[in-house]
């Protein structure tokens, strides 16, 4: 089997017995992207020089015998929304086409502690916009599993990039479902922690209160060995929590004995594809099989979370971009001739359209007469939805429903119509406004051959309770085992 | 209280105004925080450095920062709060303040909006020897933002350039009631103001360098009447005298609008220094709708009341407390006190050497005296010389004890200023003290009787002023050493014997 084609934890024991070496996986690495990017389009930078670097490093500890870190010489892509030192970091947009971040993100330094290989910059939806990655400024990224879909989004490089074996894993981030969905629609493991598991200092702002770094891997036990290396309180980033974190591969045990399951019922209503709904089904199934008890369970605020998350996260993005403005870094308009003029043409300019329509969505929420009945409102809303969970989660241990509503759809098919296009994340905001941690797992393939996945929602940090059923599920089927069939040029 | 008496041109003609309206003024008050670092960045506050050298991603914007709040400027505010009276709150939290200027760095300022760290406040203050009271309506935290280079300093007409190494200063905003009656009572309290913030040490309150500013907002309304008129606001002002001036010109303005049956437009107005005029900035900014809400990346705080006690025992004893400590304990004048309390650190010094030397009144016209002219002379504050407490008091009991006449001390506490060496030292050195010896003084007073003897002859006959003539000769043969006193028995012993 490839090397492109193992997990960190595999390829990890390989490294440990010097079967390889990280610069081998690396340049091997680069081979697969070299092959394969042209179809796919999931890197907007590669970092190749400082990756072989890295890898040299991981290399003399792993030949001095030193006990090195899971993730040493594990090549790591990371989304363009994360600052990295010295390194393109554009979000997707033109408004920071030649922006290189002057400091890394603390997930970045969390990684190079590790002597994880950053492989490269993966394309997003600009500024975490979106759901299909149609709207980067650069490229559109192409499904691995059908090169005529969307890989989902806003993550769609970082999800793409780990189908089709571009990078063993990567990072992610996700405000409305921008990890889960995409990893949903690649057929790979995403995760969103809870909200302040993991620091945001470096990942640029879309919705401050919302967004949340995450992996992706093509199991869960990879899953456990990123989070293991991002989490943790950073007295850099004020809302991150000042709590223990476990050590998320003890609780890998395939067994649900004793595991009580939520079904909320409003997640299984029209809209669903019925190919997804069987194929969920029958994964609660399995779930049950290994000892789980299923319960239904009713989120009754469900139906208001797209309206909520529409006005809160739009109204955090509004004032998170107004930095973009020409004066200090990034994209300025040259043809202005006066200072409300730069700024009306840089930001006319820099900007594409999903982000001017929620940067519009968003200032119009908080407006002066509007701001009650919108965001205060939203705000009060948002707190009926946690507490919808709240009350579920004092009956069970976790909650599981599809990822997203339907399969990956084709390119162009829902740009026209941004409603169409928000009904993506319907199943995922919920978990962001109330702070939980969610994960989305493969759970089976469409008639057209396109990912499932199974998502599946703990309270707040409760992460141990998601991986251990998502691996038991994992253990118990293999559906994570299987690959797009991509041919190389 | 003491007031700089400034000299303006008061148009003629509209004194009468006064009687028909009554004018109503409130102060918005910026002090920057004297902490070491900013508000929510660990970069150094240091005026005066290149551009640009203090600053980081965070206080430059950079995407993908985040704050994280200084606890000393909490601490700091609480201070300031509790000097100015108010209350604090248990709860509070920060409100992104959203609008565009190429000096604010992230395109919102984060500032309070709905929860204040402070709120219910006065200030006491003097005018014209009567106390006045100002309620305080809410104290606030908030970022600074950076400095505007333009043309006149860079030298390029075509290109602005801005200094971020104000951006995210910690600046508290001290928000008055529309308590005040008149310039001069705005002017009095902002006064007040300053002195109690440098007394609780929170701020230098430097003026010049603009980390202690005003916006002001003034409306007329006529007498007895108690609705507020229209107001205007004029922004940014770091200079007593020009808020003075300002806030006296728009008085008259608005008086005129009224008297012609006109109507105050609310707006900002802009201050010329050179004409003293105020004129309209008539401009879109006005309709700001700067969109508060709350600011995700921080969390609310909480200052708890255990806290609270302890900021406020540590409190030094305040400006007003202490003028009034100075009349009832040392029995001195009202002016003495109030000019004794104009800097905590004269009060200190004051009050050190009352204590050393048993004698206030003599203490406080030294200070406000021979002193003051030194320091003034010098340029420099009470805190920088090398006179000490312990210097003043020395000397003031050397003039006690009769070993140096009030005259010679005079001419030693120039070479204590000069030298920082003790008056006492300075005294044997230069052989100063008096001849309080009366054999020693006796010849002497016997020779200049002998070398005079029209003038002696003539206080024989009565004329009792002759024998100042006759002390001042005794004097000048000592070099001034000898006890005028002892001078002035010994000559009459003789001179009737
Ligand atoms: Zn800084």
């Amino acid at each position: 089997m490839p090397l492109y084609e193992l997990t960190a934890h595999e390829l990890h024991e390989k490294l440990k017995a010097r079967e390889i070496t990280a610069v081998e996986l690396t340049q091997s690495m680069y081979h697969r992207i070299g092959a394969v990017e042209e179809q796919i389009d999931g890197y907007l930078t590669l970092t190749e020089e400082g990756a072989l670097e890295s890898a040299a490093v991981a290399d003399e500890g792993f030949q001095r015998g030193d006990e090195m870190p899971p993730l040493a010489g594990i090549p790591i892509a990371i989304k363009d929304v994360i600052c990295t030192k010295g390194v393109l970091t554009t979000c997707g947009s033109k408004i920071l086409g030649n922006f290189v971040s002057p400091y890394d993100a603390t997930v970045m330094t969390k990684l190079h502690q590790q002597g994880a290989v950053m492989l490269g910059k993966t394309n997003m939806d600009e500024f975490a916009m979106g759901s299909s990655t149609e709207n980067s400024a650069y490229q559109t990224t192409r499904n691995p599993w059908n090169l005529e879909t969307i890989p989902g989004g806003s993550s769609g490089g970082s999800s793409a990039v780990v189908a089709a074996g571009a990078a063993i894993c990567s990072l992610g981030s996700d405000t409305g479902g921008s990890i889960r969905q995409p990893a949903a629609l690649c057929g790979v493991v995403g995760m969103k922690p809870t909200y302040g598991r993991v620091s945001r200092f470096g990942l640029v702002a879309f919705a401050s209160s919302l967004d949340q770094i995450g992996p992706f891997s093509k199991d869960v036990t990879d899953c456990a060995l990123v989070l293991n290396a991002i989490c943790g309180h950073d007295p850099m980033d004020s809302t991150s929590a000042d709590v223990p974190v476990p050590d998320f591969t003890k609780c890998l045990i395939n067994d649900l004995e004793g595991v009580k399951i939520g079904i909320p019922k409003e997640y299984f209503t029209a809209g669903i594809d019925s190919e997804i709904e069987e194929s969920v089904r029958s994964a609660i199934a399995v779930l049950q099989g290994a000892g789980a008890t299923i319960e239904e369970v009713s989120l009754p605020h469900t139906d208001y979370a797209m309206a909520t998350y529409y006005i809160i996260a739009p109204a955090e993005a509004s004032a998170n971009l107004a930095r973009y403005d020409g004066v200090r870094y990034g994209f300025r308009a040259t043809n202005a001739d006066e200072l409300g003029d730069m700024y009306r043409q840089t930001r006319s300019q820099g900007f594409g359209e999903e982000v001017k329509r929620r940067i519009m969505l968003g200032t119009y929420a908080l407006s002066s007469g509007y701001y009650d009945a919108y965001y205060l409102k939203a705000q009060q809303v948002r707190t009926l939805i946690k507490s919808d969970f709240d009350d579920a989660f004092e009956k069970v241990d976790v909650v599981v429903t599809p990822t997203s509503p339907t399969a990956a759809f084709k390119i162009g098919e829902r740009t026209a119509d941004p409603l169409q296009m928000y009904l993506s994340d319907v199943l995922t905001t919920p978990a962001n406004l109330a702070g939980l941690p969610g994960i989305s797992i493969p759970c089976g393939l469409t008639s057209d051959d396109l990912p499932i996945g199974l998502q599946i929602l703990a309270a707040p940090f409760e992460e141990e309770k998601i991986l251990r059923a998502a691996y038991t599920f994992e253990q118990n089927t293999d559906h994570h085992r299987k690959r797009p069939k991509l041919s190389s040029k | 209280m003491m007031l700089v008496d400034f000299s303006i041109d008061i148009p003629s003609g509209e004194q009468n105004m006064a009687s028909k309206y009554e004018t109503v003024i409130g102060l918005e008050i910026h002090a920057e925080l004297s902490t070491n670092s900013k508000l929510f960045c660990n970069c150094e506050v240091k005026f005066g450095s290149a551009a640009n050298t203090q600053t980081c991603p965070i206080c430059l914007g950079m995407p993908g920062v985040l704050p994280v709040m200084n606890q000393r400027a909490v601490e700091y505010s609480t201070r300031a709060a509790l000097g100015l009276n108010c209350k604090i709150a248990s709860y509070s939290k920060f409100d992104r303040k959203n609008y565009f200027y190429p000096d604010l760095p992230k395109g919102y300022q984060i500032s309070q909006y709905d929860l204040p760290l402070a709120y219910d406040g006065y200030v006491d203050y003097e005018l014209d020897g009567e106390t006045k009271r100002v309620r305080i309506n809410r104290i606030h935290l908030e970022e600074d933002a950076g400095k505007l280079v333009h043309a006149d300093v860079t030298g390029n007409p075509n290109q602005s350039y801005v200094d971020f190494n104000r951006s995210c200063v910690p600046l508290l905003e001290i928000v008055s009631e529309p308590d005040l009656r008149s310039p001069e009572e705005a002017i009095a309290y902002w006064r007040a103001v300053k002195e109690i913030l440098e007394y609780v040490e929170i701020s230098d309150c430097n003026m010049e360098e603009g980390s202690f500013r005003c916006d002001a907002n003034i409306s007329l309304r006529p007498v007895g009447s108690k609705e507020l008129g229209t107001r205007t606001e004029l922004k940014n002002k770091n200079s007593f005298q020009h808020v003075l001036t300002a806030l006296e010109y728009e008085e008259k303005r608005q008086a005129r609008i009224l008297d012609e049956g006109g109507e105050v437009i609310q707006e900002t107005v802009l201050f010329d220094i050179n004409t003293g005029r105020t004129a309209s900035m008539r401009s879109k900014e006005e309709a700001h709708d700067y969109r508060y809400f709350p600011e995700p990346d921080l969390v609310p705080f909480e200052v708890d009341a255990a806290e609270v006690e302890r900021i406020r025992a540590s409190l030094p004893e305040l400006p007003a407390e202490r003028r009034q400590r100075f009349v009832a304990e040392y029995g001195i004048p009202a002016y003495d006190a109030e000019f004794l309390t104009a800097t905590r650190q004269m009060a200190d010094f004051f009050d050190e050497t009352a204590h050393l030397s048993g004698d206030p009144k003599a203490s406080s016209n030294w200070i406000m005296g021979d002193l003051s002219g030194l320091l003034n002379n010098a340029g420099i504050e009470i805190q920088d010389t090398q006179v000490t407490p312990d210097h003043l008091s020395e000397l003031i009991q050397l003039i006690n004890d009769q070993i140096i006449s009030g005259k010679i001390a005079k001419s030693v506490l120039p070479d204590v200023f000069e030298t920082g060496n003790p008056p006492k030292q300075i005294v044997d050195e230069k052989g100063l003290s008096q001849i309080s010896d009366a054999s020693a003084i006796e010849s002497i007073v016997d020779q200049v009787i002998k070398e005079n003897p029209g003038p002696a002859q003539d206080y024989r006959d009565g004329t009792q002023k002759a024998i100042g003539f006759l002390v001042g000769q005794v004097m000048k043969a000592t070099r001034g050493k000898a006890n005028p006193q002892m001078v002035n028995q010994l000559l009459q012993q003789k001179l009737s014997g």
